[in-house]
């Protein structure tokens, strides 16, 4: 697997890796679901710290993730939206209208 | 010394052929990142051409060959501080191209795609042109000025 994650209560992180694209995605993707459906999970966050670049896969993975958790009530968020080019492909898909982002302290 | 070489813009050129799996996408950008390196351009620069390589490489993957076996046909060739891509697939190919690169249109919701490819492809890069024959196969050419 090429990403790490963890499950705290029932939010589930996932540490998003250097590179997000369809190859990554779609691990994410099978990944996420089945925790979600193992530990009951009600938030999702998506931990960008590490991340440089994203395609319209991340988009696809993140928007998904929406999807399912509000079938289930529950709620996706990001996290360390640190990176410029991140940051423009977010805004490029609308995501900051979707998707709760939580800046850093020190911005 | 060869006078007409001189005065013609320096021409360099790479093709590389590979499977369309997806572990072989984040090897295209970098393979095209790299080719594409001493024309020294931005962070910016670098980002917007490998967004653009992903999209039409995962294109294939997912649409043209539709995640089943085939072979993805990568070209690169730079003429001065312009750098043309050729991305090619002879998978299912595409009925209806122009509503195929309208943004949010895509035939594959299941798969999480969101019709945003063809969107970042002519947002990062200067000219996308995309030839298709139903059965054929796909081929994306795209052109970018590195440098201004
Ligand atoms: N290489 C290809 N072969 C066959 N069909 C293609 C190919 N590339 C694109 N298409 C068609 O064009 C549509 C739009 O492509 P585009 O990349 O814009 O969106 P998407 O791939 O569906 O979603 P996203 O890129 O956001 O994940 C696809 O849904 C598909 O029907
Ligand atoms: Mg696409």
């Amino acid at each position: 697997m090429d990403f790490q994650y963890e499950v705290k209560g029932a939010s589930l992180t996932i540490y998003v890796p250097r590179e997000l694209d369809h190859h990554v995605a779609s691990q994410i993707q099978a990944r996420a679901d089945l925790a979600v459906d193992t530990y009951r999970i009600q938030t999702v966050i998506f931990d960008f710290s590490e991340t440089e670049f994203m395609d319209s896969s991340g988009i696809g993975v993140i928007l998904g993730r929406c999807r399912n958790m509000g079938f289930a009530g529950g709620k996706v968020k990001a996290v360390h939206l640190k990176n410029e080019r991140v940051r423009k492909i977010f805004s490029m898909a609308g995501l900051y209208k979707l998707v709760k982002v939580e800046e850093d302290q020190d911005e | 010394m060869n006078n007409r070489e001189d005065t013609m813009e320096k021409q360099n050129e790479m093709q590389i052929v590979f499977d369309a799996r997806s572990e072989n996408e984040g090897f295209a950008r970098m393979a095209v990142a790299a080719f594409i390196s001493p024309l020294n351009p931005t962070i910016d620069e670098l980002a917007d051409v490998k967004t653009a390589v992903s999209e039409a490489v995962t294109n294939c993957i997912i649409h043209g060959y539709r995640q089943g076996s085939g072979k993805i046909f990568l070209e690169c060739t730079v003429i001065g501080s312009t750098v043309t891509i050729g991305i090619t697939d002879e998978g299912v190919g595409i009925i209806n191209i122009k509503q195929a690169m309208e943004p949010m249109f895509t035939t594959r919701p299941e798969l999480e795609r969101s019709g945003m490819g063809f969107a970042f492809m002519e947002a990062f890069m200067d000219d996308v042109q995309v030839y298709s024959s139903p059965g054929k196969g796909t081929r994306v050419v795209m052109k970018r000025r590195i440098g201004g």
